[in-house]
């Protein structure tokens, strides 16, 4: 469905992304994993078009996505729920899931999908009124997932949905990502937990300093030693 | 003083805070959305007043219709200059951006004074406007009572858009986080000229209504009611609409007020503003309004 043929990215002088490829395919749950620094956020964002990439490109179906601007390339299916969130602090939990689905001009599709969002997290919906920056960082981050999902997306990207969170709601940010996926949306997930991504994607590759260095399906990665030692190591359990 | 005359002052503090309100709404939203201080937006201002002028003068327009054009015209000037001015500046340092403004409001002047001559003009009269009305012993223009209620009706109109509307919620979303707005598929570039297009059309009306109060027609009228609404958008708390008005309307009532009471300061009559801009700044430094507001735009 999506193929990232040859991206190169460069920042002024820093080459982040020296020539990647690799296929996300349709109905599946893709992982990026890699340390800090990596090059796994400007992936995604070159993706979407928020990053010019210098050369190589992305394809959707087929189509590449080169030269479209974000805007054109989520209206095509395309959504990123963004590295840190970047939910609308002083806009209410029922304004952020407005503006996911702003492309959109199906009304009644969009109140059904807030009713299936709002199944999903119980508790946006006790929020519905409440400023997004008063919310706690779970509830954040809970509401940067349904208001990426508002869109109706054919590919879900998510870029370290787990960071900061307790235990107990990276968990259900997992489950909820295998929910999201049996309903058919294809995700590609970026994950500093590297042990939860790899567990529940069917495959997976491995990102350092801009190059991806091992691929493979997700179980296969979790039982490789030099992925073990270099990424499960040290990122079981913390952040 | 007696009572008349306070009312009549006060009607006169209700116009001019009015009218500062109107034009102080632009500088705030335009800041809002790209940080950016419009140096140029007097100068829409004045041009607001010239379109309208001409359109009766030399294209013999009935007024309302002349009005309209001219308000039209006032807005897509305003997308315009941001088209020309500001967008392709849209990656460069602040600076530049600030720069570019203060060009393009010497630019707006000077071309000003080359077409529509330094010699100031005046205003057609409109009956309608120039009606004295009386109320007992105190009398007044009906254009001093005109100007709240339109203001007034334009507010809840700007208001609604900002708050209501999917295009104001695209605006809100742009001011607070531009590549997350991007996310959302809402189209940046539309949504900050629709943003230039709104705050011109208002100066636009600002501008003609100003110069139904004091027809004096000139380019450099920009200038002086440019900086004091800038002043009042500060003082009510920059990016905040709520902000600007307070301000405008404050700014209004100190300067009528003052004059009314105590003529002697008249001749520093436009030296209220900074004052009460330190002041303000001094004790509430984001501005009255400013920062944790809801509504920011
Ligand atoms: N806007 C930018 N300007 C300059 N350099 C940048 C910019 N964004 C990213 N970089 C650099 O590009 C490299 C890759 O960054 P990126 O954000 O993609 O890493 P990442 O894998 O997402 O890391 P993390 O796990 O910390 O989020 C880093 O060296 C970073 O410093
Ligand atoms: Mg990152």
């Amino acid at each position: 469905m999506l193929t990232i043929e040859n991206l190169s990215v460069h920042y002024g002088g820093i080459h982040a992304l020296q020539g990647i490829s690799f296929d996300v395919p349709e109905g599946k749950i893709v992982t990026l994993i890699g340390a800090n620094g990596a090059g796994k956020s400007t992936t995604l964002k070159s993706i979407v078009g928020l990053v010019k990439p210098s050369s190589g490109g992305v394809s959707l179906d087929g189509e590449p996505l080169q030269g479209l601007q974000t805007k054109d390339i989520v209206r095509k299916g395309i959504v990123l729920a963004p590295e840190g969130r970047r939910i609308f602090p002083n806009l209410t939990t029922e304004e952020n899931l407005a503006l996911g689905a702003f492309a959109r001009n199906d009304k009644d599709g969009v109140e059904e999908d807030k009713r299936k969002v709002f199944k999903l997290f119980p508790r946006l919906e006790e929020r519905r009124k409440q400023k997004a920056g008063t919310m706690s960082g779970g509830e954040q981050q809970m509401l940067a997932v349904a208001r990426a999902l508002m869109s109706r997306p054919k590919l879900l990207m998510m870029d370290e949905p787990s960071l900061g969170l307790a235990p107990i709601i990276v968990k259900m940010i997992f489950d909820i990502i295998r929910t999201i996926n049996a309903e058919g949306t294809t995700i590609l997930l970026v994950e500093q937990n590297a042990k939860a991504a790899l567990e529940v994607a069917d495959y997976g590759y491995v990102l350092e300093t801009g190059r991806i260095t091992f691929s493979g399906p997700g179980r296969e990665l979790l039982a490789d030693d030099r992925v073990r030692s270099a990424y499960l190591g040290e990122s079981t359990g913390k952040k | 003083m007696d009572i008349a005359t306070f009312f009549q002052q006060l009607t006169n503090a209700l116009s001019l805070g009015s009218l500062y309100a109107l034009i102080a709404i632009g500088y705030t939203m335009v800041y809002g959305i790209l940080r950016l201080i419009n140096f140029a937006h007097g100068d829409v201002f004045m041009l607001g007043a010239y379109f309208a002028f001409y359109a009766i003068t030399a294209f013999a327009m009935p007024w309302g219709v002349a009005f309209i054009v001219a308000i039209g015209l006032t807005g897509v000037f305003g997308m315009g200059l941001e088209r020309l001015a500001y967008r392709p500046l849209r990656d460069s340092p602040k600076i530049s951006v600030m720069i570019s403004a203060i060009g393009a409001s010497f630019l707006i002047e000077n071309v000003g004074i080359v077409l529509f001559g330094g010699r100031p003009k005046s205003f057609p009269s409109i009956a309608l406007f120039d009606t004295v009305v009386r109320f007992g012993s105190i009398s007044m223009l009906s254009v001093s009572l005109f100007i709240p209620v339109i203001t007034v009706v334009i507010l809840g109109i700007l208001l609604w858009i900002v708050n209501k509307t999917k295009t104001g919620l695209a605006m809100r979303a742009v001011s607070t986080d531009l590549d997350a707005a991007r996310l959302m598929a809402i189209d940046v570039n539309r949504t900050i000229s629709l943003t230039f297009g709104i705050g011109s059309i208002l100066a636009g009306i600002g501008g003609i209504m100003w110069t139904m109060k004091y027809p004096q027609l000139n380019p450099l009228m920009g200038i002086m009611p440019g900086l004091k609404c800038f002043i009042a958008a500060v003082i009510g708390g920059i990016g905040n609409i709520q902000g600007a008005v307070l301000g405008g309307f404050l700014l209004g009532f100190i300067e009528i007020m003052i004059v009314a009471f105590l003529p002697e300061l008249t001749g520093y009559r436009d030296a209220f503003a900074f004052v009460l801009l330190i002041v303000v700044l001094l004790a509430k430094p984001d501005g009255l309004l400013g920062k944790n507001q809801t509504v920011k735009v």
